[in-house]
């Protein structure tokens, strides 16, 4: 497995879209801490484009790395290897070099600016982590619904689908239930619902670590009144390690049996 | 004489489509065996469920005495040239085949004689997206012959070359044959059936229609080529 991640991941660490994927990241941190200075309102306006784009851009190139690997996929399978390996190795090559973008990109303004002398380290920390968090969930789906549709539209449509559901979609039929419930109590529903939806529980992580929860809408203010900051923040790490594990879990299920 | 590769009532279907139904079939040992048939005849599907891509509902495949199902050891046995050559894009020649080196576990026997065949000495430092396809084609030649493997199964693999390459392919199946390996090959090229058949078998809607070296299958169906006689054999089974 080792061996197909490495050389997946030199394979994408070298095509542009990983540099422009990097200056992208490079470019909006720098001119935000340099037009603004303050690095926690920074962080937040961070948070706001990762939590929309890290989904994007790693549900589009997993299942376009799929797709365009396809031929490569079945030399390796008449390899020595076990199907699981290349699976594997393939999903968390692509997962790491997306990863290194968003590090590198977000990391080398942070360093520059002197994040390590600011009091806002952990709250960079947690906005990396649930960005790395969100592009191996998000890598992992669309991997999985590459695998699983032959036809590579539909497998296009059902990913951006998703990703717009979750992004999207999800927050107004929350809220909308809210509304329509605002009769009966809500509290068990809506934390269940937050916890359904991965890049809500990374916007639940980020917000209860940076002490406004209340500031962003209802989601967070649920999660901080029930949990306090550190049960909240463990519960919704465990939750988004739960939806990476579960993907990953079924790809190697559905490698395995699939006809190629 | 021993067989290499032994199939037994082999089932597989895709939704309704009933690509193999029960197919019996052995290849032996040190020879070259064609597999012949019309689209959807269900070559592929044969070759891939050898190679273990293919899951096949019912029956058994044993390659070199061994049951295959569930298993990827017996693959180190097997070379494969797969019918589209598309490599990871960013990567160059030389990575490609460290890698397929890597992955093998196995050191490459013939890399160096191979690359000046098929003069591939130059694309070495290339990186594969900016290969012509006939190149590609050569590289993944290359990828298939490189290892010293008793199995070797070429799937169309005369695609896109040119015909100094060409030849050049034929004296290398030919010579690698000597040394004992045995080939399974799918090819639409009928002159090429012609000058390396040892056998050929002919599959009709996922059955064996026609199992018998080349001068046999002229025989049988009284043509002078191989051409002909495939052309008979779907004309009286109302195929084309």
């Amino acid at each position: 497995m080792l061996k197909i991640l490495k050389y997946s991941f030199f394979d994408l660490i070298r095509s542009k879209w990983s540099y422009v994927y990097f200056f992208f990241y490079l470019v909006i941190s720098s001119s935000l801490l340099y037009l603004s200075g303050d690095v926690s309102k920074v962080i937040i306006s961070l948070m706001n484009i990762i939590l929309i784009l890290v989904p994007l851009i790693a549900s589009i190139f997993g299942v376009m790395y799929y797709y365009n690997s396809r031929e490569f996929t079945e030399l390796l399978l008449a390899q020595p290897i076990k199907r699981t390996n290349i699976f594997l190795g393939q999903y968390i090559g692509l997962a790491v070099s997306l990863s290194s973008s968003l590090l590198f990109g977000l990391g080398i303004p942070f360093l520059v600016f002197g994040i390590f002398r600011s009091a806002e380290i952990w709250n960079f920390i947690i906005l990396i982590v649930t960005g790395v968090f969100l592009t191996f969930i998000f890598s992992a789906i669309s991997f999985l619904v590459a695998l699983k549709n032959e036809n590579r539209l539909k497998g296009f449509g059902i990913v951006i689908f998703l990703w717009m559901f979750m992004a999207i979609i999800y927050d107004g039929l929350f809220l909308l239930s809210l509304i329509v419930f605002k009769e009966y109590p809500l509290e068990t529903i809506s934390l269940t619902l937050s916890m359904l939806n991965p890049i809500d529980l990374s916007r639940i992580l980020i917000l209860l670590k940076l002490d406004i929860s209340a500031l962003m809408g209802y989601t967070g203010a649920v999660f901080r009144k029930f949990f306090g900051t550190n049960t909240g923040s463990l519960l919704s790490t465990l939750i988004l390690i739960m939806w990476t594990v579960l993907p990953v879990w079924a790809i190697v299920r559905v490698s395995n049996r699939k006809n190629f | 004489m021993s067989h290499i590769i032994q199939i037994a009532n082999l089932y597989k279907s895709f939704g309704k489509t009933k690509v193999l139904q029960g197919i019996d079939l052995n290849f032996e040992e040190s020879k070259i065996s064609v597999v012949l048939g019309p689209n959807g005849s269900g070559k592929t599907t044969l070759i891939k469920s050898i190679l273990g891509m293919v899951i096949p509902e019912s029956g058994s495949i044993k390659v070199m005495g061994k049951e295959i199902q569930n298993q990827w050891a017996y693959r180190e046995n097997i070379s494969y040239l797969p019918q589209i050559a598309n490599f990871p894009a960013n990567l160059t020649v030389q990575e490609l085949v460290n890698m397929i080196t890597d992955l093998r576990g196995k050191a490459a026997r013939d890399e160096s004689e191979l690359i000046n065949d098929f003069g591939l000495g130059p694309f070495m430092k290339i990186r594969l997206t900016n290969l012509s396809g006939g190149t590609k084609q050569k590289v993944n030649i290359l990828l298939a012959f490189m290892y010293d493997s008793p199995i070797m199964m070429l799937d169309e693999p005369t695609n896109g070359l040119d015909p100094v390459a060409l030849i050049r392919l034929k004296a290398l199946i030919n010579r690698k044959k000597a040394e004992g390996k045995s080939f399974l090959i799918t090819t639409h090229i009928m002159q090429l059936v012609e000058e390396l058949a040892d056998e050929i078998v002919f599959l009709l809607e996922g059955l064996v229609y026609f199992k018998g070296t080349v001068d046999s299958l002229k025989k049988t169906f009284d043509e002078p080529n191989i051409e002909k006689a495939i052309a008979k054999i779907l004309l009286k089974n109302n195929i084309v």
